[in-house]
């Protein structure tokens, strides 16, 4: 059997990756099914960074299909680059100059439906990296990470997903922090959206928007309060009002702050924050006969 | 031989638009026929790519000098490519009336 | 001249907005522009009060009319992003999955398929306590932010030019992608905030890895110094490294949440704070 939980936070450093990396750990301590780690914050993934005797296991080009120009022909009609929603095909008839811009290629293939010269063939680029590693506990992780200065987040996230899709067990995504498309795409096909927060204004703001995507893509969905006793009590009243699950509140201690940034797993440091993550793995997994 | 200037509008009272791939008009001004004329860029609003979609059509109209504030990476390498020669003016206080005429009247010397 | 300046920080959380929030609250005869679009914040502490409103065009949103197509499954077949479903006995397009590429509009043998402008997303010049402020609000999963930043920031220097002013102040959008490209191109000024741990230690430098590419001045500040000291002198040395220089450190100081809670820049909450001293010497800095 397979079960996908996508963890995402509208707000950036809520502890959107904590919660991702200690539900993982507890996971694969504590209950009977693998469980994978997929890290799709594929800007800037940090999952790794909490798993210090990781080991890389093997790595592969996250790669997309970009067209390459025939000049000889090409007879410059110019229907591809109308049919090319991203402008990533310039053509000067006068001139008799062709080029594709693999930076803005969103490979849809549109281009090779309009052109009827056969001028044009798919070569395949990297845009990314996929990496998976051996965490010790668990199936382990798979990490994507986009080449810098590319704005192709949701072509990797979908790769990395694709190649993770059969596995059987608990697939937990780690979602980049936002409420863009490379987060819905995130989402997509998962049976459960875990929503990370914290208890000020920007975090309820940040909540209320990432809560209209996961209701408004037929998500069920729960909330983790990181941080508890910072802030005040708006993020709870919201909860109520709405009808929200609440999973779990994580309290804010200084030496769970100076831990986590020393990269330690807290789940393994205190026997209290491990507790936390148990109830949240119940919480999700019971329902289901898990 | 032709050269564009990037304008905030669509009369010589205008401004120098600043922004090469997202400038608002374009005076299209011909030395030999000392004829100028205003045309809307249409690539204004694409989401991506709008520099070399602009610096496509400079290429089309066989354009040989194009005077704005930026040029993208993009932009600029097609532009090279085909020796139009860009022109950078910080100042933009100037109006594309008074560059013109400074066109104008170096072709006349 | 107008100088621009914007407040990066990678990774998010480590006090951007809270920073940038200090340093509007610092500035005189100042724009500011919040960058960052997809799930905006400053406007929290900034409480604008909205003068205009513009509806922002952004991805395509697909339909296809149930009467007129045929069910021949071709447009299914050609999508490659997976976003043409068989729901019910008839063909729907799954928004979240559609990338706005029109092929399936184009090869519909029988014209079922349409596309409209999608008109989710909002931008807004403002006003104040600290000076104008132009923002935006995109919709839930829109895409499209790098233009959005685009726009935001372009009005913002109108508004400068308007009134004169000589400085604008952008917040910028988390992460290292087309948003923060938009958000820094042909600035001055970069200020990045991180803190004290490996993934702060990790998104410096790949976030120095872009701002290298651009013809600007980098300066750093570590926030919340103190939650691990150890961390922070790595920061510190990879810094060196890189040769970004390191002009503050600030402390973890609870009012800075609390000031949050008020809905106030931590200037106005706690005007004594070490914090707010080592803000005004960020800002004499960065200005200078």
């Amino acid at each position: 059997m397979s079960y996908k939980i996508a963890i995402a936070s509208g707000k950036g450093g809520t502890g959107k990756t904590t919660v991702a990396v200690n539900l993982y750990n507890v996971i694969a301590k504590y209950h009977e099914q693998d469980v994978l780690l997929v890290d799709c914050d594929v800007e800037e993934p940090n999952d790794l960074l909490f798993f210090s005797g990781a080991k890389r296991l093997d790595g592969e080009v996250v790669s997309h299909r970009v067209p390459e120009l025939d000049l000889d022909r090409c007879t410059f009609c110019r229907k591809c680059s109308e049919y090319c929603e991203f402008n990533a095909i310039t053509v000067i008839p006068p001139v008799k100059f062709a080029a594709v811009n693999p930076d803005l290629c969103h490979s849809c293939g549109a281009c090779l439906y309009a052109c009827k010269d056969h001028a044009l063939v798919e070569k395949r680029v990297g845009i990314g990296e996929l990496t998976r590693y051996d965490i010790g506990l668990g199936a382990g992780l798979v990490e994507g990470k986009m080449n810098v200065g590319l704005a192709l987040q949701t072509p990797v996230i979908r790769y990395i997903k694709d190649k993770t899709r059969d596995f059987n067990g608990i697939a937990l995504y780690d979602a980049p922090p936002g409420t863009s498309c490379s987060v819905v795409s995130t989402v997509a096909d998962s049976d459960y959206v875990i929503l990370v927060t914290e208890p000020t204004p920007f975090g309820l703001h940040d909540l209320r928007l990432a809560a209209g995507i996961a209701r408004e893509m037929g998500k069920p969905f729960g909330v983790v309060v990181n941080k508890t006793g910072i802030g005040n009590n708006d993020l709870y009243e919201y909860l109520e009002q709405e009808g929200i699950a609440l999973l779990a509140g994580i309290p804010f201690k200084k030496e769970y702050a100076e831990k986590y940034a020393g990269g330690a797993l807290l789940s393994d440091a205190y026997g209290e924050y491990e507790a936390f993550f148990k109830t949240i793995a119940n919480n999700i997994l019971k329902s289901k006969g898990l | 031989m032709k050269t564009v200037i990037t304008s905030k509008g669509d009369s010589f009272d205008s401004p120098l638009d600043p922004r090469f791939g997202r400038c608002a008009w374009f005076c299209l001004y011909d030395e030999q026929t000392g004829e100028a004329e205003f045309m809307k860029n249409d690539s204004v609003d694409v989401a991506g790519g709008a520099g070399t979609r602009t610096a496509e059509k400079m290429i089309e109209w066989n354009v040989k000098k194009v005077i704005s504030g930026d040029y993208g990476p993009k932009a600029k390498d097609l532009l090279d490519r085909f020796n139009v020669q860009l022109v950078i003016m910080k100042n933009e206080d100037k109006t594309v009336g008074e560059i013109v005429g400074k066109l104008k009247e170096r072709s006349g010397d | 001249m107008i100088r621009e300046i914007t407040v990066l920080s990678g990774k998010g959380g480590t006090g951007k907005t809270t920073v940038t929030a200090a340093l509007a609250a610092l500035a005189k005869t100042t724009v500011f522009s919040d960058c960052d679009v997809d799930a905006a914040d400053l406007h929290l502490l900034l409480h604008p009060e909205i003068i205009e409103a513009y509806p922002f065009e952004s991805g395509w949103k697909v339909s296809i009319d149930k009467d007129v197509c045929t069910s021949c499954g071709m447009c299914a077949e050609a999508c490659r992003f997976n976003a043409i479903h068989l729901h019910h006995g008839s063909f729907v397009v799954d928004p979240y999955q559609c990338e706005g590429c029109r092929l399936c509009e184009r090869i519909c043998p029988v014209s079922a398929i349409t596309s409209q402008r999608s008109m989710n997303n909002f931008w807004y010049v403002s006003d104040t306590r600290f000076g104008p402020l132009v923002h935006a609000q995109m919709g839930p999963g829109e895409e499209n932010s790098g233009k959005l930043v685009t726009t935001v920031r372009k009005k913002a220097k109108e508004i400068a030019e308007d009134l004169n002013f000589s400085l604008i102040l952008n917040d910028g959008p988390p992460g290292i992608g087309c948003p923060v490209i938009s958000s820094i191109t042909g600035v001055d000024t970069v200020v990045m905030i991180t803190e004290p741990s490996s993934s702060g230690l990790h998104d410096v430098e790949r976030l120095v890895g872009l701002t290298g590419k651009f013809n600007l001045e980098t300066f750093a500040v570590i926030n919340k110094y103190d939650l691990h000291p150890e961390m922070g002198r790595k920061i510190e040395k990879k810094l060196a490294t890189l040769g970004v220089p390191l002009i503050a450190k600030i402390p973890f100081d609870e009012n800075m949440v609390n000031s949050m809670v008020w809905g106030k820049t931590i200037i106005e909450f706690d005007p004594n704070a070490e914090s707010t001293r080592i803000l005004r010497g960020i800002w004499e800095t960065i200005t200078k």
